[in-house]
């Protein structure tokens, strides 16, 4: 009789399916939902030549967290936060504990995460895999810098400790190592110090590009929270037009009255906040063209001291929850890129590119980084970034991107991981320059290459 | 891998000297197939394709591959997939024979459906293992409108790609759930070096369109690509038409 293969600790392989949140290029692996450390070690050192790579929850839009034909562990099930120094706002977790958890048990203590990307709905490990940045990168940098420690589990199945200054080499491959240094199994997270849970923000419109370049330029000292959604499919003076979502915490003081009384209460429900997404039927050209009209009638001319929640001022999106599928079956993609201050023109030049092309990019976000870290393969540095979701079926996609990758290779700049599904392989190393240093300590680690996705072999890191 | 545009990056042509095939190749490698293997029987047309893919920028192997060699497929296929992903295989050997000759001579006849049934259920097979341990990528194979309703002008070559057809269809359903997609690839007349010389049928067309339609349907997922594409309401149409009618049309 045959004899399923399972691993004996029970952590339930199983073939599944898996995509990234673009829901395009699936493929088929044994998967495992560990809920114990000592299955997660076996899991890694049983792993077969095609090897294993860790997920969370799978909110990167591509291939990074697949691994066709090889093992991918799912790190959902490992959830527990194990630790609150509520006096220093240090927490540690387990990889697998997602920052919608960690903002439900941390706010009504007066503490936020350092960082959180535009979903609440990504784990500790992703945002240790793919070294993520939110509207504060200007002031705050990227979430692996505000982690004190983290565990690795490397290809040996022994857990490792890591810091910044004990083990500097291994913490920043880890830091946007997009999972292949190994499973990060718990880290320890420094918090931000917040006197309530609401947001206070202004919220303004530019008329066009250049507008909102100068804008985001001012107000970068001003505020430690800034976004711009700028509208890539109107075309000649209003190209470019946008809204600029500024802001901080806001002070008890600030708060009206009826907030005060529970004023560390977390909202995450973003009701009232209509993303520029067609929730019926699928976006096109059309469509897309109705919502941006939408969003940007919507948004005052100026309006100042605006009090939000985090579910409305981080998180629209996660107002509709599985809204990646109003793209249809085919599926979509994002596009982000990062070029230096500096490069204004080759920004401009790629938004009128996309708008004469007439792709229908509906949720365009335009922000500023500040000064990048030592990640090997971390995306944030000094310069504009500007991202943007397509549906795959656009004609002439693949052509309009290749060409758009190049612009941006040749002002300097670079493409996020997270995000990618489709860059020329070639285009890597020279938009990441510690690539190579970083496949040589991968070597080093793990000559077997135990850690493998998809991605990984696609874009050969 | 394929990316999430639908282009693959490695291939693999069983039948290398394919015009069908040269033509699909041509168009991937423009985009972002680099890694090529073209295995088919010795000969000038499979290196000179060889080389016009390296031009393109592609790194190209040429594998020795006979279909009717069916004792050697598993050593021969496996080394290709032993040194990486392939991320499409495309099916593209086959012989039309010569009905009239072949219909005197049993060997000859025996031959036909050797190389395009015999030789595709083999070669078929360690295919489609190699691509389930993958957990992903597409084998496309290349029947013909000749396997929806064999005609007696040409039924030793038709009741091959019907047994072809049948099997790419049960290989590609028992493959549901392990990350393969089996395509089948049913062509019309295509102007290529197996229909030299003969007098165009309708709706006849070209290696470049038939290109075009198996990439279309690599992009869709799709599971039968007819090329072109109105042969499918042809084909639904000529398969109800009663024998006695059948066997007097003009075909
Ligand atoms: C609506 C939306 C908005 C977003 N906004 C932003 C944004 O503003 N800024 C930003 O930076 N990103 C943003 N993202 C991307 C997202 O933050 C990242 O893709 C993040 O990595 C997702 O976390 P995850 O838990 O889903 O990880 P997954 O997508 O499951 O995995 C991502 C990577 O991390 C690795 N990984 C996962 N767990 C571990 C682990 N335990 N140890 C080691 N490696 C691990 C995986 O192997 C993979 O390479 C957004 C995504 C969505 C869907
Ligand atoms: N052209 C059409 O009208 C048409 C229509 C429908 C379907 N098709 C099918 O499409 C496929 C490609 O045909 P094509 O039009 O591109 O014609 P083609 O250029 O003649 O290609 C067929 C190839 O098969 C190869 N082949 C034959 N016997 C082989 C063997 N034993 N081992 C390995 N390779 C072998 C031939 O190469 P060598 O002889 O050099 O080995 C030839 O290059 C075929 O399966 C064909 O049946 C063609």
């Amino acid at each position: 009789m045959a004899v399923p293969q399972q691993s004996s600790t029970g952590a339930g392989l199983h073939p599944e399916r898996l995509y990234g949140w673009g829901m395009t290029s699936p493929s088929v692996a044994e998967v495992a939902d560990p809920t114990a450390l000592d299955q997660l070690s076996e899991l890694v050192t049983g792993a077969g030549p095609r090897g294993v790579i860790a997920r969370g929850l799978g909110r990167s839009y591509g291939d990074p967290a697949q691994n066709g034909g090889g093992r991918v562990v799912r790190t959902t099930s490992l959830n527990k936060i194990l630790n609150i120094d509520i006096e220093r706002g240090v927490v540690t977790a387990q990889a697998g504990v997602s920052l919608h958890q960690l903002m439900s048990t941390m706010l009504p203590l007066g503490w936020f995460v350092p960082v959180t990307p535009g979903t609440r709905y990504v784990t500790v490990g992703g945002a240790i895999g793919a070294d993520i940045h939110g509207k504060n990168h200007h002031s705050a940098g990227s979430f692996t810098q505000h982690v004190l420690s983290m565990d690795l589990l490397g290809a040996d199945g022994q857990i490792r400790a890591l810091t910044p200054d004990g083990t500097p080499e291994l913490f920043w491959a880890t830091a946007g190592g997009m999972g292949l240094t190994g499973i990060v199994t718990q880290a320890t997270i420094a918090f931000k110090k917040v006197e309530t849970a609401r947001i206070k923000a202004d919220i303004w419109r530019a008329p066009d590009l250049d507008g909102v370049m100068a804008e985001l330029a001012a107000t970068d000292d001003k505020y430690p929270y800034t976004v711009a959604w700028i509208d890539c499919l109107s075309t000649g003076k209003n190209l470019g037009r946008s809204v600029l979502t500024c802001g901080d915490f806001a002070k008890l003081d600030e708060l009206p009255a009826k907030v005060r009384r529970e004023p560390r209460k977390f909202a995450p429900l973003s009701l009232g906040t209509v993303p520029p997404v067609p929730v019926n039927g699928l976006l096109n050209k059309m469509t897309g063209r109705v919502f941006n009209e939408m969003w940007f009638r919507k948004a005052p001319l100026r309006k100042e001291g605006v009090i939000q929640g985090v579910g409305a001022f981080f998180h629209p999106l996660d107002g509709i929850m599985e809204w990646n599928r109003v793209y249809g079956p085919a599926g979509f993609l994002q596009w982000q890129f990062v070029v230096p201050f500096g490069a204004e023109d080759t920004l401009r030049q790629i938004v009128e590119r996309i708008s004469a092309h007439g792709a229908p990019a509906a949720l365009t976000v335009l922000k500023r980084f500040g000064a990048g870290n030592s990640g090997y393969l971390s995306f944030p540095t000094r310069g504009w970034t500007l991202a943007l979701d397509f549906p795959t079926n656009t004609p002439g996609l693949a052509t309009l991107l290749d060409g758009l990758d190049e612009k941006v290779l040749e002002a300097g700049g670079r493409l996020y991981l997270a995000k990618d599904s489709r860059m020329r392989p070639e285009l890597l190393a020279e938009m990441y320059p510690r690539l190579e240093a970083f496949r040589k300590l991968r070597a080093e680690i793990d000559p077997h290459q135990v850690f493998m996705s998809d991605q990984a072999r696609r874009l050969h890191l | 891998m394929k990316d999430s545009l639908g282009a693959a990056q490695s291939l693999l042509v069983l039948g290398g000297s394919s015009d069908i095939a040269m033509a699909t190749a041509r168009k991937m490698a423009a985009l972002r197939t680099k890694r090529i293997y073209l295995a088919g029987r010795t000969s000038r047309q499979l290196e000179d394709n060889a080389a016009e893919l390296r031009q393109l920028g592609a790194t190209v192997e040429v594998v020795p591959f006979d279909a009717a060699a069916t004792d050697d497929h598993e050593k021969v296929l496996s080394q290709v997939f032993g040194a990486g992903d392939v991320d499409v295989v495309l099916m593209a050997f086959g012989v039309l024979g010569d009905q009239a000759e072949d219909e005197k001579d049993p060997v000859r006849a025996a031959a036909v459906a050797h190389v395009n049934y015999t030789g595709a259920v083999s070669s078929g097979i360690v295919v489609a293992q190699a691509l389930k341990k993958q957990g992903h990528g597409a084998l496309v194979v290349l029947s013909s409108v000749a396997a929806e309703r064999a005609r007696k002008a040409n039924f030793i070559y038709g009741s091959s790609k019907a047994g072809l057809d049948a099997f790419a269809q049960g290989l590609g359903d028992s493959l549901v759930g392990t990350g393969v997609h089996v395509m089948v690839v049913r062509p019309g007349f295509v102007d290529t070096k197996m229909t030299k010389g003969m007098e165009k049928a309708p709706l006849s067309t070209t290696p470049e369109a038939v290109a075009d339609a198996i990439l279309a349907g690599l992009r869709r997922g799709s599971h039968t690509v007819w090329a072109p594409g109105a042969f499918r309401y042809v084909m639904s149409g000529l398969r109800h038409v009663p024998r006695p009618i059948f066997r007097k049309l003009p075909m």
